[in-house]
């Protein structure tokens, strides 16, 4: 009875669950129950048939677990493709309005589906299977905990649904990047709570005498984001059985913990997970040490003092304080060089091996990736100055450098770290294609590229005619002439997210090949040149 | 594990830890990059002298610029207005017609209403004031309640069939599906057709006017040339609000969908709207 206190727990929530649909507070809250119940229901038939009654193989405790992982690798493929087709519907949603489908698919529900699918199921699962799978091999290390791992992985799982499924319903906080109402906020804690206890107790019971530089970037990640996700969630629910809830704050205070929050995610979720992803996979791609020691301290503990301040720059010009203001501001200029050491180091590891970026797509893709985050992290300081901001701030601008960011770092960072682990993780010998892997990263940059030019042409051109006036000082174009004008960049805009989407699907397949165990018959990359002899 | 390492392909000594069979090399952190952090800050020192930026207990430092947004707003908008004050004063005291007629107070109202029909009329009545189905189009000279100076700028003032308004322009047309039969519906809109367009069934338009003259002249007139007093349209001119087809009339017929409009007077203040009646006179169709 392998299964049989998760199979016990799971049938009695799914009770609860029905319970707690009989009596909803409102038919919302009842609808998102009867998800649940499903869901669960599901999962006790599943386990079920998976039950046998042969007593467990013993673990072997000095053996790494990687059942979450593998399972993690497949969950962060699945919905990576699941997130970005979601990206470019919505893309085309603003493209064409008609393809607004009322009430469940219209561009307000959808959005935030697209949004919490590439970050939170995406990057999220990236993040959470690449932690398990480097500290375990940076600390030497089975994961603590047992099979509170596995409660992370499925835990996280029906989070994502969960909250996905509440927007379709439309059931928000209507708090970007945090939508999901409190009962789905609460539930997330747990299990993100499951996670820093699996995470630190392994780092506890390292057979290392040092922790690895990788392991300091998750960590902050994993006790930030918990720090970030309680508070801006604390809110009042109208009713213990209902989908509505009153946050704790309110106006310009509520507006700041919001964007403290936000801007947060970005740099404690996309960018200090995502350099703890860098710091362990590029250096095993490409063979070499890290570049510096003593950079990879100082930009590490700099990035983060800083990083927390920077959030008011999302609220220049507002009901905010000047003074608020003027600190957000600053520290995010500060933050630039912080930044940009994670860059140096990422690409000055490759000093040495930089003849494979001929012969390894995956080696280009992770420099491409880094290559983006430093972009983006100098894009960021700079529309956090108030000139720049007062043009960029609402316009497309600010979507062309959130994608370039997330396209470029982290999709491409992800997209790498994938083909690294797969193949040993399922133990094959090669991945299925490393020619599709080259495909994957020139659909990708192509499709950034296309992405971030656009959005660029597009905000200011948006920005501008904003504030455009005649020499009298009346306003030249009507709002809506500004969106009309912005109709051929929508559209170029979605072919970009096409065909980084395009990038994904052959990841996906390359993938599954890999771990069904196939090897594609194909020349080396980079051709069959005579190996390079000593010079006479 | 601290023995000491060097790299062989770098020459650099390492921390000499290994995890997983990465080591660090322990490089100098670039000189560039630290200078650049430091002038980042020093640079973020001055700003947050110059400018408001440490909360105190109930207000913050002020900066020795004295900078605040609020009043950087405040002197733009004072700086606009000022510029522009003589012309206002001068529209506020005239009438829209004397404004027309004077070629520099025209010329500052049409820019002046342009830009607040581009922020506060476009939605309705489209950019180019052109209309679409229900939604007048202000460039021709059919006017349901009037194309003067002075009945443009009521109109605007006090919106169409708008409740909180007592002044505002209000009447209603009755829903003849209670009055007439199907029969007596297809021959009055086979009527109204004719009266700009070929119909389909030309027996039905004598019928269609018996109909008329008993039911809708009151409103629209002997001559279907329509009732500005009571908002009733020309139906002769070919121009329809929602649509010129059989069909499209006997919908109409049946059960009359009407237009609303908000009252712009408390919003927008007397000035303003004498600036759009001016804008929407001059696009066209505005009558002496």
């Amino acid at each position: 009875m392998r299964h049989a206190s998760s199979i016990i727990s799971l049938g009695l929530f799914s009770f609860l669950a029905i319970l707690a649909a009989a009596f909803a507070h409102d038919q919302a809250f009842a609808n998102h129950m009867w998800v649940l119940t499903i869901v669960l229901v599901i999962s006790v038939i599943v386990l079920l048939r998976r039950e046998n009654f042969q007593p467990a193989a013993p673990v072997d405790p000095s053996a790494y677990m990687d059942g979450p992982i593998r399972y993690g690798v497949i969950a962060t493929i699945f919905w990576a493709v699941v997130g970005l087709l979601v990206g470019v519907v919505v893309a085309l949603q603003l493209t064409y309005p008609v393809l607004n489908i009322e009430p469940w698919f219209n561009f307000g529900r959808m959005r935030p589906l697209h949004t919490s699918g590439v970050i939170f199921a995406f990057c999220g699962n990236a993040l959470i299977c690449t932690s398990f799978y480097v500290v375990q091999r940076t600390s030497r290390a089975r994961l603590f905990g047992g099979d509170l791992a596995w409660f992370v992985f499925w835990g996280y799982q029906l989070f994502i649904v969960m909250a996905a499924t509440g927007y379709l319903l439309g059931i928000t906080e209507s708090r970007e990047y945090a939508e999901p109402e409190w009962y789905v906020d609460l539930w997330l804690t747990v299990v993100w709570v499951a996670y820093l206890i699996v995470f630190l107790g392994t780092i506890v019971k390292r057979r290392e005498p040092h922790i690895y530089v990788a392991n300091w970037f998750y960590l902050a990640f994993i006790v930030t984001i918990a720090m970030l996700h309680i508070v801006n969630n604390l809110s009042m629910p109208v009713s213990f059985l209902g989908s509505k809830s009153y946050s704790a704050f309110s106006g310009v205070q509520d507006a700041l913990t919001q964007w403290w929050y936000g801007h947060n995610a970005v740099g404690f979720f996309l960018t200090a997970g995502f350099l703890g992803m860098m710091y362990y996979f590029v250096p095993k791609q490409a063979n070499r040490p890290v570049y510096s020691y003593r950079l990879s301290i100082i930009h590490f503990w700099a990035l983060i003092f800083l990083y927390i301040w920077a959030g008011p720059h999302h609220l220049h010009f507002t009901a905010l304080p000047d003074w608020a203001q003027t600190l957000g501001m600053v520290f995010s200029i500060m933050l630039w060089m912080p930044s940009w050491g994670g860059m140096i180091n990422g690409l000055m590891t490759l000093s040495g091996a930089w003849d494979k970026l001929r012969t390894d797509p995956i080696i280009r893709m992770m420099v491409a990736a880094i290559a983006f985050y430093g972009m983006s992290t100098f894009e960021g300081p700079m529309m956090s100055i108030k000139t720049v901001n007062s043009l960029s701030h609402y316009t497309d601008w600010t979507i062309g450098h959130v994608h370039s960011g997330a396209l470029g770092w982290n999709g491409l960072i992800a997209f790498a770290a994938l083909y690294y682990m797969v193949p040993k993780l399922w133990a094959r010998e090669r991945l299925y294609s490393l020619r599709m892997v080259s495909w994957h990263f020139w659909l990708a940059t192509l499709g950034i590229v296309v992405y971030a030019a656009v959005m660029w042409v597009s905000g200011i051109q948006q920005g501008l005619m904003w504030r455009e006036h005649d020499e009298q000082g009346f306003l030249v174009y009507s709002f809506v002439e500004s969106v009309a004008a912005l109709h051929p960049y929508y559209l170029i805009r979605a072919l970009g997210g096409v065909l980084y989407l395009a990038g994904a699907l052959v990841m996906a397949w390359n993938l599954t090949m890999t771990i069904l165990g196939y090897q594609r018959d194909e020349a080396p990359i980079g051709g069959t040149f005579p190996s390079l002899q000593p010079a006479e | 594990m601290s023995e000491k390492h060097i790299d062989e392909v770098s020459g650099v000594k390492t921390t000499g830890h290994e995890w997983d069979g990465i080591r660090e090399l322990d490089n100098p952190m670039p000189r560039w990059w630290i200078w650049t952090f430091y002038a980042t800050i020093v640079w973020s020192l001055g700003y947050v002298i110059a400018y408001p930026a440490w909360p105190l207990l109930t207000s913050s430092t002020q900066g020795i610029l004295g900078y605040s947004s609020r009043a950087e707003v405040r002197n733009d908008l004072k700086a606009a207005d000022d510029s522009m004050g003589a012309y206002r004063l001068a529209i506020k005291d005239k009438s829209v017609a004397d404004i027309l007629a004077d070629d520099q107070l025209r010329s500052v109202a049409v820019a002046a209403g342009g830009a607040a029909f581009k922020v506060n009329c476009v939605q309705c009545h489209g950019s180019g004031a052109a209309g679409s189905q229900g939604f007048p189009n202000l460039n021709d000279d059919d006017w349901l309640w009037g194309g003067k100076p002075d009945e443009i700028q009521h109109t605007i003032a006090h919106g169409i069939r708008f409740t909180k308004d007592d002044q505002t322009r209000d009447s209603l047309m009755p829903a003849f599906a209670e009055v007439l039969d199907g029969e007596q519906i297809s021959q009055v809109s086979a009527f109204v057709a004719s009266l700009s367009g070929p119909v389909r069934d030309t027996s039905m338009i004598e019928p269609g006017k018996t109909v008329f003259a008993e039911n809708c002249v009151a409103c629209h007139g002997d001559n279907a040339k329509g009732n500005r007093e009571l908002g009733a349209p020309d139906l002769t001119d070919a121009i329809w609000l929602y649509g010129g087809s059989e069909q499209a009339i006997v919908a109409q017929v049946r059960a009359p969908r009407i237009g609303v409009m908000p009252a712009w007077n408390a919003r927008l203040g007397e000035t303003a709207i004498k600036e759009l009646a001016t804008f929407v006179h001059a696009l066209g169709g505005g009558e002496k």
